[in-house]
């Protein structure tokens, strides 16, 4: 067995965890407008957020019901959609394009444009010969920072509708999205940059290199300023990389240390904001409670992913090359991965990257095995709430706390209570919208794609994987995860069917946390009884894990059968 | 409506500006003066030439020099496009590169190492790598090769293993990754040991 990598994912564990909850109650501070960030060092800080806010004239004070928020966050996104768009179409009139590159295709451009408001990050371009710098810096990473902050904004004012009691009033949009920008992404990218290009992740507008190898060729390098993308790329679950092949390529991951810090990065923030959320609705041990429960069904996914890959594929066991770890070598299958992580730390990056609606990559997807290839596409089918994506992940939980809450007050014969309050017909319409609207759209767009001639084009491989990389590419985006069996290609059918799960499955999740919050807001909480049923203990912790497999799972169980688990029977 | 409407019109441009072009410039500029090196892409430069970077893979098919792992982008080890190869565990595609790959290798090496079977060859060398410029390969890939480079350099095999061994990169920290032979380095000191 793999001794030495599973003692670099223990490491891991206990890292992510010790980093995790002092942000989270960080966090929580910074949403709840503590008082340490009008005083002292950070005063300065609160004058430019003052000026923030005296320039797009909204008052700070000034809350708003849950309608309100919602209405600023989406007249906000859809000019950030036209602003992405329309420097990709531009870009080759534009500055900073040292490698003279044309304007993005329109459908490509638009989905694209879709992804990176979204915090998806799905990718139908090759990036170092796509996109120019410019498009690079001020299009895709920016929105890197806004489409995280956003999902951040979403959870502050859902969990203030969880925590408050009577009111209509979730908060103001902008205090929220400035606060995660300036306070939580801006400070962590930085520390993490700073990290990547000490060990060689490039920042330069210098345009590529021609070098001449060794043997007297001619080779084109691209460089950039890639660095602060990464960062931010790992950091706000956004995993759309500077290059084609994400964090595989060198440059955006040259070695192990590199690899440890991207991959927690993976998970940070979405693991925080549970204690986050637990802190802000003063029930620390809930909070734990759910943190377990996901925990969990993170480590049953690497409990899988590892050992599989590390059993190596059908081809490559049948090849008769050496594929035994030692000796030397990591062995396994190294089809689409790289030799300095080799096995353990593709597996764990593979899990982090879809248990987050992160995407990022670290190794081919696609040339993963049948069973090391369904717990990404598994992972992502659940709803991206196993920590999900920063904001998303836990508001997107609410969902199925909501449903599990709900399913215990029937079995006790209660109306059933959450934090204090009563779920009543209405939260259960919102949480039930809030987890079956996604799963189902993904499910109908890879039909859709797999009976038609202009869906079937985009399929690279052939057989049950096939199926799988249609089945991957719907999922990724409907969940708004980015990362992708990348045989898949881009067609104008594909493109376009892509953007429109991605838009819907970023805002109807959005909406649906929004209503619910705003209707719990308004409830009086009532003081737990004998009868009330504890959501601290790990009885939920079970019925959370058996609500989530059970309704997720089954949905995809289906399809699974007809890609990975065909796929795992062949020989 | 027309409040939203113009607030986010403000906010979109200022963190536009802020986040998309002062902040970037900002970082490349600290990035320049810190860590000019790495920040400019960890260039390898020999007599006053360019001849690669130590993070990126290139071509070696000359018998005197280590060669890298298969690579699937266009042309191969093309550092300015990066790409997996993309096939399935199951795919026949993959079976047959394996298979070519492989023979290709036993070919090669053989003359230099006449006990040499298919079951002696470490993964690595017969699958693509997820960049396409994987710029290692596993130290039991570049055991298997210093027979032949020895051989063809005539050089002793222990100076080859030394060079092998100086030109591994450990796990980051003593235990974070896998090690790796940085082949271009290492045929950049083999080329310097052999003048």
């Amino acid at each position: 067995m793999n001794g030495q990598g599973i003692g670099q994912i223990l490491v891991w564990c206990a890292v992510l965890i010790a980093l995790a909850y002092p942000l989270g109650l960080y966090m929580a501070r910074v949403y709840m407008g503590d008082r340490f960030l009008v005083a002292g060092w950070a005063g300065w800080l609160r004058w430019t957020e003052r000026g923030f806010y005296r320039l797009i004239r909204t008052d700070p004070k000034r809350e708003r019901d849950w309608k309100a928020y919602a209405k600023t966050l989406l007249i906000f996104m859809v000019l950030f959609w036209l602003v992405v768009y329309g420097i990709q179409r531009l870009q080759a009139h534009l500055f900073l394009n040292p490698d003279h590159l044309q304007a993005v295709p329109s459908h490509i451009a638009l989905n694209t444009a879709s992804s990176f408001i979204t915090n998806t990050n799905w990718q139908f371009y090759a990036g170092e010969s796509t996109m120019s710098y410019l498009t690079q810096i001020t299009a895709l990473a920016v929105q890197q920072f806004v489409s995280a902050a956003v999902g951040m904004a979403v959870l502050a004012a859902v969990v203030r509708g969880l925590a408050r009691r009577s009111t209509k009033e979730l908060g103001n949009f902008w205090v929220d999205f400035y606060r995660s920008m300036v306070y939580i992404l801006l400070p962590l990218s930085l520390v993490l940059a700073v990290i990547l290009v000490s060990q060689g992740v490039p920042q330069t507008f210098g345009g590529h290199v021609s070098a001449r190898t060794l043997e007297g060729v001619a080779q084109t390098i691209s460089r950039g300023p890639v660095a602060l993308m990464i960062a931010i790329k790992q950091l706000g679950t956004n995993g759309g990389g500077f290059f084609n092949s994400n964090s595989a390529v060198p440059f955006e991951n040259p070695n192990g240390l590199t690899n440890f810090f991207e991959s927690i990065s993976i998970l940070l923030i979405p693991a925080a904001q549970i204690f986050m959320f637990g802190k802000m609705v003063l029930a620390r041990r809930h909070a734990w409670v759910v943190f377990s429960a996901m925990f969990a069904l993170f480590l049953v996914g690497v409990a899988i992913a590892l050992p599989s890959e590390q059993h190596g594929s059908q081809v490559l066991r049948a090849s008769g090359v050496n594929i035994t770890q030692g000796h030397g070598q990591s062995g396994g299958n190294m089809s689409d991965k790289e030799v300095r992580f080799g096995i353990a730390n593709s597996a764990l990056w593979a899990t982090a990257t879809t248990d987050a609606s992160n995407g990022s990559v670290n190794g081919g997807h696609d040339a993963y095995t049948p069973a090391g290839g369904a717990v990404p596409l598994v992972n992502i089918f659940v709803g991206e709430v196993i920590f999900g994506g920063v904001g998303s992940g836990m508001y997107g939980l609410f969902f199925y706390i909501v449903i599990a809450v709900f399913v215990a007050g029937l079995m006790v014969g209660r109306t059933p209570e959450y934090l204090g309050k009563k779920i009543e017909a209405r939260e259960i319409k919102y949480a039930a919208v809030g987890a079956l609207f996604v799963p189902t759209m993904a499910l109908a767009l890879t039909a859709a794609s797999v009976v038609t001639h202009a869906g079937l084009a985009s399929v690279f491989n052939p057989g049950a994987h096939g199926f799988t990389e249609a089945l991957y590419a719907y999922t990724s985006q409907s969940n708004n995860n980015g990362s992708a069996f990348a045989g898949y290609g881009a067609t104008s059918f594909s493109a376009s069917l892509g953007a429109v799960a991605m838009l819907f499955g970023r805002f109807a999740p959005a909406l649906a946390a929004l209503a619910l919050a705003g209707s719990l807001a308004g409830k009086k909480t009532a003081p737990a009884s004998a009868g009330t049923f504890r959501t601290d203990g790990p009885t939920f912790a079970v019925l959370l894990i058996g609500v989530i497999v059970l309704t997720a799972g089954l949905m995809v169980f289906p399809a699974l059968t007809l890609g990975p688990i065909v796929e795992g029977l062949a020989h | 409506m027309v409040r939203d409407l113009r607030a986010s019109v403000v906010a979109v441009v200022v963190v536009t500006a802020l986040f998309g072009l002062g902040l970037p410039a900002l970082f490349t500029g600290f990035s320049q003066l810190a860590f000019k090196h790495q920040a400019n892409g960890s260039l390898i430069t020999e007599n006053g030439r360019t001849v690669g970077s130590r993070l990126v893979a290139q071509a070696f098919t000359k018998p005197q020099y280590f060669h890298e792992r298969p690579s699937a982008t266009s042309p191969a080890y093309n550092g300015g496009g990066t790409t997996f190869a993309n096939l399935g565990p199951t795919n026949p595609d993959l079976a047959k590169g394996v298979k070519q790959q492989a023979a290709a290798i036993l070919k090669l090496e053989r003359p230099y190492n006449p006990g040499l079977t298919i079951h002696q060859i470490p993964v690595d060398a017969v699958t693509t790598s997820g960049s396409g410029v994987d710029p290692d390969v596993s130290p039991a890939y570049a055991q298997l090769q210093a027979h032949r480079v020895a051989a063809v350099r005539h050089l002793p095999l222990p100076t080859v293993q030394r060079l092998i061994s100086q030109h591994t990169d450990g796990r980051s920290l003593g235990f974070l990754g896998e090690p790796g032979v940085n082949v271009l380095e290492l045929n950049v000191a083999l080329d310097k040991e052999t003048k």
